[in-house]
C-alpha cells in the first residue's frame, strides 16, 4: 500500500480539503450570525460593541479566528488548484454544452460564486475588521445607572487621545463602558447604497454557493447515507442556503431603510 | 407510414489525432423517425461515400446499448437529448424536421480524438487494470454458494456493475472527471464479500491511476449521474471517497511491514 | 475421415482421464511460450487470463477499443450449469442429455459431456471474481428455467448476464495485463494466419488506427472470434462482428464445419425499413409469460396492418395462439427453431401484423391480469423499456410485435476434442468453433461454452501441444512465412482500395443478406439454394468490379474495414449454401422443406447425415472438399424431437 500516492496530492485529498474547510466556514457562519443579531437590538450598539470586543480579544476565539482566515485562504487556493486541473482535463471545449439538462447552475459555477464571495469577504473585512483593529472608528461611552437602568451615551466621531482600549468599569452605582463604536461604523457604512448592493450580492452568492456546497461537502467526505442525505440537503438549502443569507442580508437593509 | 424529416448536421471532422479539426455541415434528407440516430448517420455516410468523400468515422458496435462503444455529444448532451440511453438507442423521433444537430466527440484530455467522432478511451482500461479485479486465478475457488450474499447487497453491487464504460460521465462533467466510472467498479467490489481482500488497496490504486490519466476532479454537480445511460448513482462516488479515505487514514497503519 | 481425438473410455471419465494423459509444460518453461489470442469475448478473455495465470506470455487482439466491448456482453438471458442447487433433478448427465437433444443429435457426445461437466466450475469461478449473479432472499444463488428446460439451471444477472460474465473475464484479463503477462492490442484486426512448416506460428494484423500491417509471432494461435451471423447483414450481432479471422484461417487449412447451422431467434424486434442496421433481440424468457398470436384471418390481419383496428379490438375467438394450438404440451416454450419457423409460416400465410406485416404478436395481457403489472414489470421491466425505446409502443398496453432474427451460428471452424483445428497449433474457442451445440443451441448455453473453453479446457489442451512441440525457442520472426503472408495481406488491401465502382460496400452486404435470409434462412430448398449459389457468385463478381472503397490504408478507414469483412462474407455465404444443399435433412436450425413429416415438422435423416460436414478450402474458385466426421452416440438414443 505504501506505493500509493500521499493523500493530499491526490484528487480526492484535495477535494477533502475543500470539503473540510468549507464545512468549518459553515459552522463559523452560524456563530457569526448569532453575534451579529445584536445589531438588531435597539440599544445604540451597547450589546454589539461588547460582543465585538469579546470576539477580538478572547484568546480561544482569536485562535479560532486565525484558523478561520487560514481556512478561507486554503479553500480559495485549493479551489484555484482544482479548477486549473479541471480546465486542463478538457483542453478543447464543446461547441455546444447543455449543462442545464443535467445539473444545477450553481453547482457548475461554484468558482464564480466563490470568487464573488472572496471579493465580498475582502471588502467586508476591510470595512469592519481592519477599520476596527487598525483604522479609524467612532468612539462611544455608555454610562448606565445600575439602580434604574438609565443610560447616558457619549458618542464621539473620533477616538479620544486618552483612550487606552476597551474598558468596562463598575463603581457600584454606575457601569461605564468605553469602547470603539463598531455599531455606528456599521450604521454609517450601510447608508451607502453601493455597499448595501455589494452585501446583497455577496449574500446571494453565499446562498447559491452553500445550497450546493454544504451537501457537496458531505458527499466528498463520503457521507451519503440514504437515511441522512435528505436532512443534509434540507439543512444545506433551508439553513445555509436561505435562512442564514437572508438573516445576514437583513442587516444592511435594516440600517439602510430603518435606522 | 412514419414521418420523414430533413436535418442539418454540424459534425466534427478531424483527420487524425494530430489534426486540428473543424465542423463540417451536412444535410440529412428524408430521415424516417423510426431510424436510430446511428442509422441516420449510416444513411448520411452512404451519401458521402457515393460522392467519393471520406465517411464520418464514429464508434459503434452492438447497437443495443450494452457494449459502450458508441459515444457522441449531440446538441450539447452526451448520448443525445434523452436520459438513460446510449446514442445507439436514440431514435430520430426525438428530433423534428428542419432541426440543426451539432455532433461532437467526447471532449477530455484523457480521451484524445482519434478521428472525427471516435476517441481513445484506453485510459479507462488502464484504470481497471490498476485494480478493478479480484486477485484469484482460474480454478481452486470455493463453491459458488459457500458465501451467502444478502439479496439487497448483491443487487446494489449489480447496479454498480452495470457500468458500460462508455465515458458519458466524463463527457458530461464540466471537469471531465471520471469519478463515476471509477467509483462504480470500486463500489461493486467494496460491497461484495469476494472483493474484501484487496478492498482498500484497490481504491487507492484505481484513484491513483485515474489521477495519472489526467481526468478532472468531481465537483458533485451530478451531471454524470443524470447522463449515465445505465443510471449509475452518485452514491458510488461517496462510497469511493469513503473507501479511499478509510484506506488512507485508518487502514494503512494496520500493516507495519 | 476426420479424427476427433476423443479419448477412449466411459463418457463420464473421458475428460478426467484425458487431463491426466496430457503432457504438462514445466512451470519454468511456460514463460518461454507465447500464445496469441484473437478476440476478447468470453472465450478469448477467459482463455487469455487463464493461460497468463499459468505463466505463458499472451497477446490478445480485438477490433474494439477495449476488450470489454466484445459482443458476449450483449447476451441477456443467462448461463446454464448443472449445479442442481434447486434440487429439481438436474445433473451433469441431464445437462449433457438436454444439450445433445437440443442440438438435434448433431453434436459430439464427448465435447458436450465435458461442457456439462465443467459448467459447475464456471459458476464458482465467476462468483469468486465478483460477478453479481441474481440471488434469493436467503443470499444463495437464484436460478430460473430457461428456453423450455424442465429444470431450473440457469444462473443470471438480471437481463445482463453476458455483460457481467464478460466483465468478470475482462477483470481477470486486466489483472494479467497489469502483471505484464498479457499484452493487449485493441483496435487491431487479424487479417491472416502465418504458418511455418504447416503449424500456426503467428498472425498478421492491421492496426485500425494507423493502418500499420503488423506481424505477431506465437507458439499457438487461439481464434475466439465469435460467430458469423452478420453474413445475413441483419442479425442480432454487433455491427463489427465478422468472420474474417476464422475465414482467413480456413483458407490457410482450417476446415470449416456445418456452416449452414444458424440459429434464428424468435423474439426479436421486427425490421422497420431499409435503413435498418441491426436487429435487437429480446430475451426469450419473455416467452415464459407472453403468448404468441396472430389474427385467425387474413382480413383481420390486413385491417391491423392498415391501422383500421387495434390489436385489442380483435376478440379472443378471432385470435390464433398458434404455438399453443400446435404444441399443446410445450406451447409458447417450444425451442427457438420451432417458434421461429411457425412465425414465418404465419407471415407467409398473410397473417403477419405490424405495418410491414412481418411480425407476430407476443401478448402480456393475460400475464398482467394473472400476475399483476408489478410482477410483470419486476420480471421483464428492462425488456419492456427496451422495446418501448425502440418501437415507441408500450408493451404494457398493447402486445409486442416480434419476428425471428439471426442470432447465433452453431457452425464454425472444425476442432477436435482438444479444440485444435486441422492446422496444428491453431485452436478455435467459443462461438467461432462448431463443437458443442450441434444443429441447434439451447438457450443459456453459449455463455457456458465460451467460458468452459476458455477457463477450463484450453489451459490443459494447449499445454499438451506446447509440451509436445517441446521447442522453447522463440518463433523466428524473420522466417520468410511472415513476410510472404504480410505481402499477401497488403496485396489484398491494395486490391480493395483500388475498387472505385458505384456500389457502397453496404449495398453489396445488404444484397448478400437478402439472398441468405431468403434462401438459406429459416427454411431451405434445393432449388432455392442452387439459385442462391448463383446469385452469390454474381454478387461476388459485382463486388470485385463495382464496389467502392475509399481512402487509404494509413488512416482509420471504415470503408476499408467493412470491405475486407464483406469480401469474406461473400465467400462464406457460398459455402453456407453448399453445406445447406449437401445436408438434405431437417435438423435443428436447418430446415429443409424436402425433409419434413406429414405434419410439417422437421424430419431428421440419421441414416445418412449423422456426421459433421467439415469443408476444406482448395483455392480460389475451387469447390471446397467435404470431409465427414461420423457422430457416434453411445450414451443417448436418437429420437425425433416432438413438442406436441
Amino acid at each position: 500500500m505504501s506505493k500509493s500516492k500521499p493523500v493530499l496530492t491526490s484528487s480526492l485529498g484535495k477535494k477533502l480539503i475543500m470539503s473540510l474547510t468549507g464545512l468549518f466556514l459553515c459552522t463559523f457562519l452560524i456563530v457569526h450570525l448569532i453575534g451579529n443579531l445584536q445589531l438588531f437590538k435597539d440599544d445604540a450598539g451597547y450589546a454589539f460593541n461588547n460582543y465585538a470586543y469579546f470576539m477580538t480579544h478572547f484568546t480561544p476565539i482569536k485562535v479560532v479566528s486565525y484558523l478561520l482566515y487560514l481556512s478561507i485562504i486554503v479553500h480559495a487556493v485549493y479551489a484555484l488548484i482544482l479548477t486549473t486541473k479541471n480546465k486542463a482535463a478538457r483542453p478543447v471545449g464543446y461547441n455546444q454544452y447543455d449543462g442545464k439538462a443535467n445539473s444545477a447552475w450553481n453547482s457548475r459555477n461554484m468558482g464564480i460564486l466563490g470568487t464573488v464571495l472572496l471579493v465580498f469577504i475582502v471588502t467586508h473585512m476591510q470595512n469592519f475588521w481592519y477599520q476596527y483593529k487598525f483604522g479609524s472608528t467612532p468612539y462611544v461611552e455608555y454610562h448606565t445607572e445600575l439602580a434604574t437602568g438609565n443610560q447616558e451615551i457619549i458618542s464621539l466621531d473620533e477616538i479620544p487621545n486618552d483612550y487606552i482600549g476597551y474598558q468596562s468599569l463598575n463603581d457600584g452605582t454606575i457601569e461605564t463602558v468605553k469602547s470603539k463604536d463598531l455599531y455606528r461604523q456599521v450604521a454609517v457604512a450601510f447608508k451607502n447604497p453601493l455597499l448595501v448592493g455589494l452585501y446583497l450580492l455577496g449574500m446571494a452568492a453565499l446562498a447559491f454557493h452553500l445550497i450546493h456546497g454544504f451537501q457537496s461537502a458531505f458527499q466528498t467526505i463520503g457521507f451519503n447515507h440514504k437515511r441522512y442525505v435528505g436532512i443534509i440537503k434540507w439543512i444545506g438549502i433551508w439553513v445555509f442556503g436561505i435562512l442564514i443569507p437572508i438573516a445576514f442580508a437583513a442587516m444592511p437593509l435594516y440600517f439602510y431603510f430603518v435606522k | 407510414m412514419s414521418g420523414h424529416m430533413n436535418l442539418t448536421l454540424k459534425v466534427w471532422r478531424q483527420k487524425n489525432i494530430n489534426d486540428k479539426g473543424q465542423f463540417v455541415t451536412y444535410q440529412a434528407k428524408d430521415i424516417a423517425d423510426d431510424m436510430s440516430f446511428l442509422e441516420m448517420l449510416d444513411v448520411v455516410n452512404e451519401d458521402i461515400t457515393r460522392k467519393g468523400e471520406d465517411p464520418i468515422y464514429f464508434d459503434h458496435d452492438c447497437r443495443e446499448g450494452i457494449c459502450g462503444m458508441c459515444s457522441l455529444v449531440i446538441n450539447g448532451r452526451p448520448h443525445g437529448p434523452k436520459y438513460g440511453i446510449t446514442t445507439c438507442q436514440l431514435h430520430m423521433r426525438s428530433f423534428h424536421d428542419g432541426q440543426t444537430i451539432v455532433i461532437e466527440p467526447w471532449r477530455a484530455a484523457a480521451f484524445p480524438v482519434l478521428k472525427d467522432l471516435a476517441v481513445d478511451r484506453t485510459s479507462f482500461d488502464r484504470i481497471q487494470q490498476a485494480g478493478g479485479y479480484v486477485n484469484i486465478n482460474t480454478g481452486g475457488v470455493p463453491d459458488a454458494n459457500t458465501i451467502p450474499i444478502p439479496k439487497r447487497v448483491a443487487d446494489e453491487a449489480f447496479e454498480s456493475a452495470t457500468c458500460i464504460g462508455c465515458g458519458a460521465c466524463v463527457a458530461a462533467c464540466k471537469n471531465a472527471s471520471a469519478m463515476l466510472f471509477v467509483s462504480a467498479k470500486i463500489s461493486q467490489f467494496a460491497l461484495l464479500p469476494q472483493g474484501q481482500t484487496e478492498r482498500y488497496e484497490r481504491a487507492q490504486a484505481m484513484v491513483d491511476q485515474m489521477d495519472a490519466e489526467g481526468f478532472g476532479n468531481c465537483t458533485n454537480t451530478g451531471a454524470c449521474e443524470a447522463e449515465c445511460p445505465k443510471g449509475i448513482k452518485l452514491t458510488n462516488i461517496a462510497r469511493m471517497n469513503r473507501e479511499y479515505f478509510t484506506a488512507k487514514f485508518f487502514r494503512q497503519e494496520d500493516i507495519h511491514a | 475421415m476426420l479424427d476427433s481425438k476423443v479419448p477412449a473410455g466411459p463418457l463420464a471419465e473421458k475428460w478426467s482421464k484425458h487431463k491426466f494423459d496430457m503432457k504438462l509444460v514445466n512451470p519454468a518453461n511456460k514463460r518461454k511460450f507465447t500464445i496469441i489470442v484473437v478476440g476478447t469475448g468470453l472465450a478469448g478473455a477467459s482463455a487469455a487470463a487463464s493461460l497468463a495465470e499459468l505463466g505463458y506470455n499472451v497477446k490478445t487482439f480485438c477490433y474494439q477499443d477495449s476488450p470489454r466491448r466484445a459482443h458476449s456482453i450483449a447476451a441477456q438471458g443467462g448461463i446454464n450449469a448443472a449445479k442442481n442447487y434447486q434440487n429439481d433433478g438436474d445433473s451433469v448427465f441431464r445437462l449433457f442429455y438436454d444439450t445433445i437433444k437440443g442440438g438435434d443429435y448433431r453434436a459430439r457426445e464427448a465435447n458436450v459431456y465435458r461442457l456439462a461437466e465443467v459448467s459447475v466450475n464456471i459458476i464458482d469461478q465467476c462468483v469468486a471474481q465478483g460477478v453479481p449473479f441474481a440471488r434469493e432472499y436467503g443470499g444463495l444463488l437464484d436460478n430460473r428455467s430457461f428456453g423450455g428446460a424442465q429444470v431450473s439451471r440457469t444462473f443470471y444477472a438480471r437481463g445482463q448476464t453476458g455483460q457481467q460474465l464478460l466483465l468478470g473475464a475482462y477483470s481477470a484479463l486486466n489483472r494479467q495485463i497489469q502483471k505484464g503477462k498479457v499484452k493487449s492490442y485493441t483496435r487491431h484486426e487479424m487479417l491472416d494466419l502465418v504458418k511455418i512448416d504447416g503449424e500456426a506460428r503467428g498472425i498478421i494484423t492491421r492496426d485500425m488506427v494507423t493502418g500499420k500491417i503488423e506481424s505477431h509471432e506465437g507458439h499457438a494461435v487461439l481464434l475466439c472470434t465469435g460467430g458469423y451471423g452478420n453474413v445475413f447483414f441483419l442479425s442480432t450481432n454487433a455491427m463489427g462482428c465478422n468472420v474474417t479471422a476464422a475465414w482467413r484461417a480456413h483458407k490457410r487449412g482450417a476446415y470449416f464445419a456445418n456452416p449452414c447451422y444458424t440459429q434464428i431467434h424468435p423474439t426479436c424486434i421486427p425490421v422497420t425499413g431499409d435503413h435498418q442496421s441491426k436487429l435487437t433481440l429480446m430475451s426469450e424468457s419473455l416467452r415464459n409469460d407472453g403468448r404468441v398470436w396472430v389474427p385467425k384471418t387474413i382480413e383481420l390481419a390486413e385491417k391491423l396492418r392498415k391501422g383500421e383496428i387495434k390489436p385489442k379490438d380483435i376478440k379472443e375467438d378471432d385470435r390464433d395462439y398458434f404455438l399453443e394450438r400446435k404444441y399443446p404440451s410445450f406451447g409458447n416454450l417450444v425451442p427457438r427453431d420451432v417458434a421461429s419457423r411457425n412465425a414465418k409460416e404465419m407471415v407467409d400465410e398473410g397473417r403477419g401484423v405490424g405495418k410491414t406485416g412481418v411480425a407476430v404478436f407476443l401478448d402480456f395481457a393475460e400475464a398482467i391480469n394473472r400476475l399483476g403489472k408489478d410482477v410483470v414489470e419486476a420480471k421483464y421491466g428492462n425488456l419492456f423499456d427496451m422495446y418501448y425505446q425502440i418501437t415507441d409502443e408500450n408493451p404494457y398496453e398493447q402486445p409486442m410485435r416480434i419476428y425471428p432474427a439471426v442470432h447465433y451460428t452453431m457452425g464454425g471452424v472444425w476442432v477436435d476434442y482438444n479444440l485444435m483445428t486441422t492446422v496444428p497449433g491453431l485452436y478455435c474457442l467459443g462461438e467461432a468453433n462448431f463443437s458443442d451445440h450441434g444443429a441447434n443451441r439451447l438457450g443459456a448455453s453459449a455463455l457456458m461454452q465460451g467460458l468452459s473453453d476458455g477457463y477450463f479446457v484450453i489451459p490443459y489442451t494447449v499445454g499438451d501441444y506446447l509440451a509436445k512441440i517441446g521447442n522453447f525457442k522463440p518463433v523466428d520472426k524473420n522466417h520468410p512465412a511472415f513476410e510472404e503472408t504480410r505481402k499477401e495481406v497488403e496485396n489484398k488491401i491494395n486490391q480493395l482500395l483500388a475498387l472505385k465502382g458505384s456500389k457502397t460496400v453496404d449495398d453489396i452486404h445488404k444484397k448478400l443478406g437478402h439472398i441468405m435470409w431468403e434462401y438459406c434462412g429459416m427454411a431451405r430448398t434445393a432449388e432455392g439454394l442452387t439459385k442462391a449459389k448463383g446469385l452469390i457468385q454474381d454478387l461476388r463478381k459485382e463486388f470485385w468490379s463495382d464496389a467502392c472503397v475509399l481512402g487509404e490504408n494509413e488512416e482509420m478507414n471504415m470503408s476499408l474495414e467493412k470491405a475486407g469483412r464483406v469480401a469474406d462474407f461473400l465467400e462464406l455465404g457460398e459455402l453456407m449454401v453448399d453445406d445447406a444443399l449437401n445436408r438434405n435433412e431437417s435438423c435443428g436450425g436447418h430446415f429443409r422443406l424436402e425433409s419434413q413429416t406429414e405434419e410439417g415438422e422437421a424430419k431428421r435423416d440419421d441414416e445418412n447425415y449423422t456426421y459433421v460436414a467439415a469443408w476444406e478450402y482448395k483455392g480460389d474458385n475451387q469447390p471446397e472438399v467435404l470431409h465427414k466426421e461420423e457422430l457416434v452416440f453411445e450414451n443417448v438414443k436418437l429420437t425425433q424431437r416432438s413438442y406436441k
